[in-house]
């Protein structure tokens, strides 16, 4: 076991972001998280790296761990120059041979002298995948990692990481708003909304009212949100305006 | 003798200028890559209460300015954190700061201070005991950014990279913000306080069309500060006039320089293909 979460309750300001998660993580499991906007997914995997204080509960990893972490939107500043390279060398000392070992499993180790903020969207998710990848970590966490690409951009992005697990034998936890992608190319999905409303197998899952209601995917979705209101707090209404999985799955 | 005593004065404050060069260039880039260009200047203004506080209880003014610096400095970390937008909270504390030092000055009773040469420096008087501090603190603080390079860059790109790397953005904040309140107190008395916060930026903003690597830039940014100083104090010497501005003029000249010729460099990139 890589990683075990027990009872992880997070609190950001006023705000109880995450309240009694429990999961575990096993070498070689692909997780998904999924969930609506302010759910928490990425706090959650903030917590695992420890990017925020956790107000109770346990985060439990094996020991020596490697974890590789590829953020949700990096605010890459122009006033800072500095080429793929370079930012692949920063603060680990790796090789040559290690660095442009890991931008050839990200795909992108023809961009190794371009500075990086000439580089496409996609070609960026990619350096930041490269350099998560270095050190051959045990656990890769990504966070919407594919947002900002088109759906061919996306599709190769998982394949990509697809190959990568296969090369490396680690556990990848990522959030996803691609329900379709979740669906097909996990082991596990967790349905996160401040706690974790239900996980499991892909088909289990989709099968779940909780995650129908989550997701309005019922086609009488006032009754979907009923029982929604019903299982969870009903103060939490914002995904009736702003409901995700309405964009992704028809688009894809 | 006359020509030896002009030869040391104008050495010393070569060297000041050279000293604090070395440390406010590569902190300024951080200082323009972290967008807090007010920063510098919130600290800077910090100074003048440190002046003050200093002669009223009769320390030392380099303790006296570091004290206050690393106040304020630790209050706008603090704060910033906590649903101030940075630069507003920067903007309040830089002239705040300064307000209050002013005011408390003007209460010191049979002091009277010299508050231009704490203004605008007066490099041209630097002896060998400032000389000592200046180099010190700028040692201290280069060799705190070279030990901590690649640490302090990671945390200026991403403070989650930071953690998922096994170390806390924060503490790396903290050592930055103690660099520049160092820097500040040790240069007050070269460039004085409004000139402070332009030795930061004007370098590391020359710097930036110039180069491809953070050290890169780092070293450029060092290398036109000591340029701008040494030009600054002949130029000052030749045309008489005050030092601490000149050298930020030919910092200034600099920047214009380097902006213009990156332009006409890229407008020939642009345009060379298609012919």
């Amino acid at each position: 076991m890589l990683i075990a979460v027990t009872d992880l309750c997070v609190q950001l300001g006023q705000r109880q972001v995450l309240r009694n998660i429990t999961t575990q993580v096993e070498r070689g499991d692909i997780i998904t998280v999924i969930g609506p906007n302010g759910s928490g997914k990425s706090t959650l995997l903030k917590s695992l790296i420890g990017a925020v204080p956790v107000s109770s509960g346990q985060i439990t990893k094996q020991a020596n761990i490697k974890i590789g972490y590829v953020p949700q939107i990096l605010h890459f500043d122009e006033a800072l120059p500095i080429t793929v390279e370079r930012f692949m060398r920063l603060n680990r000392r790796f090789d040559r041979n290690d660095i442009r070992e890991a931008l050839t499993q990200a795909g992108v180790s023809h961009l190794s002298h371009q500075q990086l903020m000439s580089l496409s969207g996609g070609q960026f998710q990619r350096v930041l995948l490269a350099r998560a990848l270095l050190g051959q970590p045990d656990l890769l966490l990504l966070d919407e990692a594919t947002q900002g690409l088109d759906h061919k951009g996306a599709m190769r992005f998982y394949r990509q990481i697809d190959f990568v697990r296969r090369e490396l034998n680690c556990a990848i936890i990522m959030v996803s708003h691609d329900l379709n992608v979740v669906m097909r190319r996990t082991d596990h999905v967790i349905c996160l909304n401040g706690e974790i409303c239900c996980q499991g197998k892909p088909e289990s899952v989709s099968k779940a009212p909780e995650y129908h209601a989550l997701f309005g995917l019922d086609e009488d979705s006032d009754a979907a949100l009923y029982i929604h209101k019903e299982h969870q707090h009903s103060n939490r209404t914002r995904f009736h305006t702003n409901n995700l999985s309405l964009k992704d799955p028809f688009h894809a | 003798m006359l020509e030896n005593i002009f030869g040391d004065f104008m050495l010393r404050a070569g060297l000041a200028g050279i000293g604090l060069a070395l440390a406010a260039a590569p902190l300024g880039c951080f200082v323009v890559w972290r967008r807090m260009a007010y920063f510098g200047d919130a600290t800077a203004h910090a100074a003048v209460l440190g002046v003050a506080l200093s002669l009223t209880f009769g320390t030392p003014i380099f303790a006296g300015v570091l004290v206050v610096s690393l106040f304020v400095a630790m209050l706008v970390t603090l704060l910033s954190g906590k649903g101030f937008a940075m630069d507003t909270l920067l903007g309040v504390m830089a002239h705040a700061s300064l307000a209050i030092g002013l005011v408390a000055v003007s209460f010191l009773s049979g002091v009277r201070i010299d508050l231009m040469a704490y203004l605008f420096g007066d490099i041209l008087s630097v002896g060998i005991g400032d000389l000592l501090v200046i180099w010190g603190g700028a040692a201290l603080v280069i060799s705190v950014l070279i030990a901590r390079w690649h640490r302090l860059l990671v945390s200026t790109i991403s403070p989650d990279l930071a953690y998922a790397d096994g170390f806390s953005p924060k503490r790396e904040e903290f050592i930055l913000t103690m660099a520049l309140a160092i820097v500040v107190a040790v240069a007050i008395k070269v460039v004085g306080v409004l000139l402070i916060a332009a030795m930061l930026i004007i370098p590391a903003a020359t710097a930036r069309p110039l180069s491809r690597t953070p050290e890169a830039m780092a070293i450029i940014a060092s290398t036109l500060a000591i340029t701008s100083n040494i030009v600054g104090l002949k130029a000052s010497y030749l045309v008489d006039s005050p030092t601490g501005p000149t050298i930020v003029c030919t910092a200034a000249a600099l920047f214009i320089l380097s902006t213009v010729a990156w332009k006409c460099f890229k407008y020939i990139q642009k345009t060379a293909p298609t012919q």
